[in-house]
């Protein structure tokens, strides 16, 4: 879908200085993928981005998206190509003298959608983000939220395959940030877009990547599925962003305290990893096997690929159930399990 | 009651004389909104970074603003002279002032258009260039329109600016109520009629103020 060779972008900042931003990145981003791009301010995410449609202009490197050479077009075509890419951004950007209808009307008057076509166009998609009702307001009488839905609506008018997110969220409160996360992973079901976002809040990722890339200096550090990242960052930076959503190794010292005050029974660690399936696995172990099970600690997330985290549990009662039980768990689930102490 | 007050007023020298002034300033002011919106354009779209990103053509028209900016309007309308009776076929009446009132106004609010124009919000010009449009829809769609309050307000500061040009140059020959305050008035040590033309001078500039500000409001959805 998008194939990203060698990318660079070099600015001058004058005459003998030269900043990095984007350093030779090589990346595919899969149909229908929704990947996140994290790093810290300055590691060149929001270059990276605007390099995709040409708001930059790459130093070095090549853009393909839907087959098609971003990186070689000419004024025409580029003009073409970015009318099926959409883009959102931090600010909103929306124009202040027009109406919610009128700015989403715009992308349509630049592509030349006949006038009568345009209306139902329109509507439809002040229905798709919900705004049914602000047809006629202009951007000063919206929230922040509403903003941004009129946003993505003006990104999705000329019907794009691919949706740029330049810190779309990074100007709204937390609550907003989800209902915006939500609309976005609707529309990904929806309409089957590809949506590349890049952000700063690990919490985005989690909530509606599948994939995901951390950048550092202009470099990516560290890729791949969403759910491999968060169980085995391999890179400081990257634990450093686990951590902003699951915590940190801290609270795992202070279980070790914990662990030594238990005098009997069986501490177990239980890994959920993408789990879809075995959720009710507690109630379910508890109700095949004649023990005791103690919650003590833990921690567990959504993502988009299924529930991810940890559960420290005590299990107490007779030795052998307590063996199957551990068996069972291990053969007929895909939840990993790892005996921390045995006592007895 | 009039004639009592300012005995030596002509009514109809009077009346001739306002609507001159009148007519000499809207018709400067569309000639100047047009070629400043123009100039403006060009230093905006020239500049370094601009879309038309152009070191010749921006020093070219910054020296055209600057050179004809720092002229006196009174040395501007002799200077052109000639210029005017080729353009206009006369130096002389309303006509005569025109091109004198307009390059002498265009410059200032060429400058003030630039200005409004680097107000606008540079995240929407880009959202602009990100959704594909061409140069032109981004100037008629998004500059302009987004700059129109600011726009605005800037005629409004030239137009009274050249309602004080259209007197100077009725001073030496086009017409107009400093044409009938100096001729008439002055001259003649009718000092009434000095004082009839000040005053309505203040009310032709209070109109255009009041104007001016209500549709730049109005416009402002801010």
């Amino acid at each position: 879908m998008i194939s990203i060779k060698g990318l660079s972008k070099i600015f001058n900042t004058d005459a003998h200085n030269q900043v990095t931003a984007v350093d030779n990145i090589t990346l595919t981003i899969n149909e229908g993928d929704i990947f996140g791009f994290i790093g810290y301010s300055g590691a060149g995410k929001s270059t990276f981005v605007r390099l995709l449609n040409r708001l930059e202009e790459p130093t070095e490197g090549q853009i393909t998206i839907n087959n098609q050479e971003i990186s070689s077009l000419k004024t025409k075509g580029l003009r073409l190509a970015r009318q099926e890419i959409g883009m959102i951004f931090q600010h909103f950007n929306l124009l202040w003298s027009r109406t919610v209808k009128e700015n989403i009307t715009f992308p349509l008057e630049i592509s030349g959608v006949p006038k009568t076509e345009r209306d139902d166009r329109v509507q439809e998609l002040i229905n798709l983000v919900g705004l049914a009702g602000k047809e006629n307001a202009y951007p000063s009488q919206l929230s922040g939220g509403q903003k941004q839905r009129v946003g993505i609506a003006r990104a999705l008018a000329n019907k794009p395959k691919v949706l740029l997110c330049d810190e779309a969220t990074s100007a709204l409160d937390p609550e907003t940030t989800n209902s915006i996360l939500d609309l976005l992973v609707d529309i990904n079901n929806k309409l089957g877009l590809t949506i590349i976002l890049i952000t700063h809040e690990m919490h985005v990722i989690r909530k509606i990547c599948n994939r995901v890339a951390v950048m550092e200096s202009g470099k990516i550090v560290e890729q791949g599925n969403v759910l491999d990242v968060f169980l085995k960052p391999k890179q400081d930076v990257t634990r450093k962003f686990v951590e902003q959503v699951m915590g940190s190794n801290e609270e795992e010292e202070d279980l070790q305290q914990l662990i030594q005050s238990y005098k009997h029974g069986t501490i177990i660690r239980l890994h959920f990893v993408g789990e879809t399936t075995n959720q009710a696995l507690i109630s379910q172990v508890a109700k095949k096997f004649n023990i005791d099970i103690n919650i003590l600690q833990g921690k567990i997330t959504q993502t988009q690929a299924g529930a991810y985290g940890s559960l420290f549990v005590q299990m107490d009662g007779d030795q052998t159930e307590i063996k199957q039980a551990i068996q069972y768990i291990e053969k007929e689930t895909s939840v990993e399990l790892e005996v921390v102490q045995h006592v007895n | 009651m009039l004639t009592d007050l300012f005995p030596n007023i002509n009514l109809e020298d009077f009346w001739v004389a306002t609507y001159e002034t009148f007519y000499m300033t809207i018709i400067a002011l569309i000639g100047t909104f047009i070629l400043g919106i123009l100039l403006g354009l060009l230093l905006y779209l020239t500049t370094k970074n601009g879309i038309w990103q152009n070191k010749f053509v921006h020093f070219v028209v910054a020296a055209f603003v600057n050179i004809f900016r720092a002229i006196p309007f009174i040395i501007l309308i002799l200077l052109l002279f000639p210029f005017t009776n080729f353009l206009m076929g006369t130096i002389r009446g309303p006509n005569g002032a025109l091109p004198a009132l307009i390059i002498g106004a265009a410059p200032f609010y060429g400058r003030l258009v630039e200005i409004a124009l680097r107000e606008v919000d540079k995240g929407v010009v880009e959202a602009a260039k990100a959704m594909g449009a061409k140069t032109s829809t981004i100037i008629f769609k998004v500059l302009l329109p987004e700059s129109m309050p600011a726009l605005i307000s800037g005629l409004t500061v030239t137009a009274i600016a050249l309602i004080g040009y259209t007197a100077m140059a009725g001073a030496i020959g086009a017409g107009g109520l400093g044409s009938y305050a100096y001729y008439s008035g002055f001259q003649r040590r009718d000092f009434d009629i000095v004082l009839i033309c000040s005053i309505i001078i203040v009310i032709i500039v209070f109109i255009f103020q009041f104007i001016g500000d209500y549709i730049a409001n109005k416009l402002d959805k801010r």
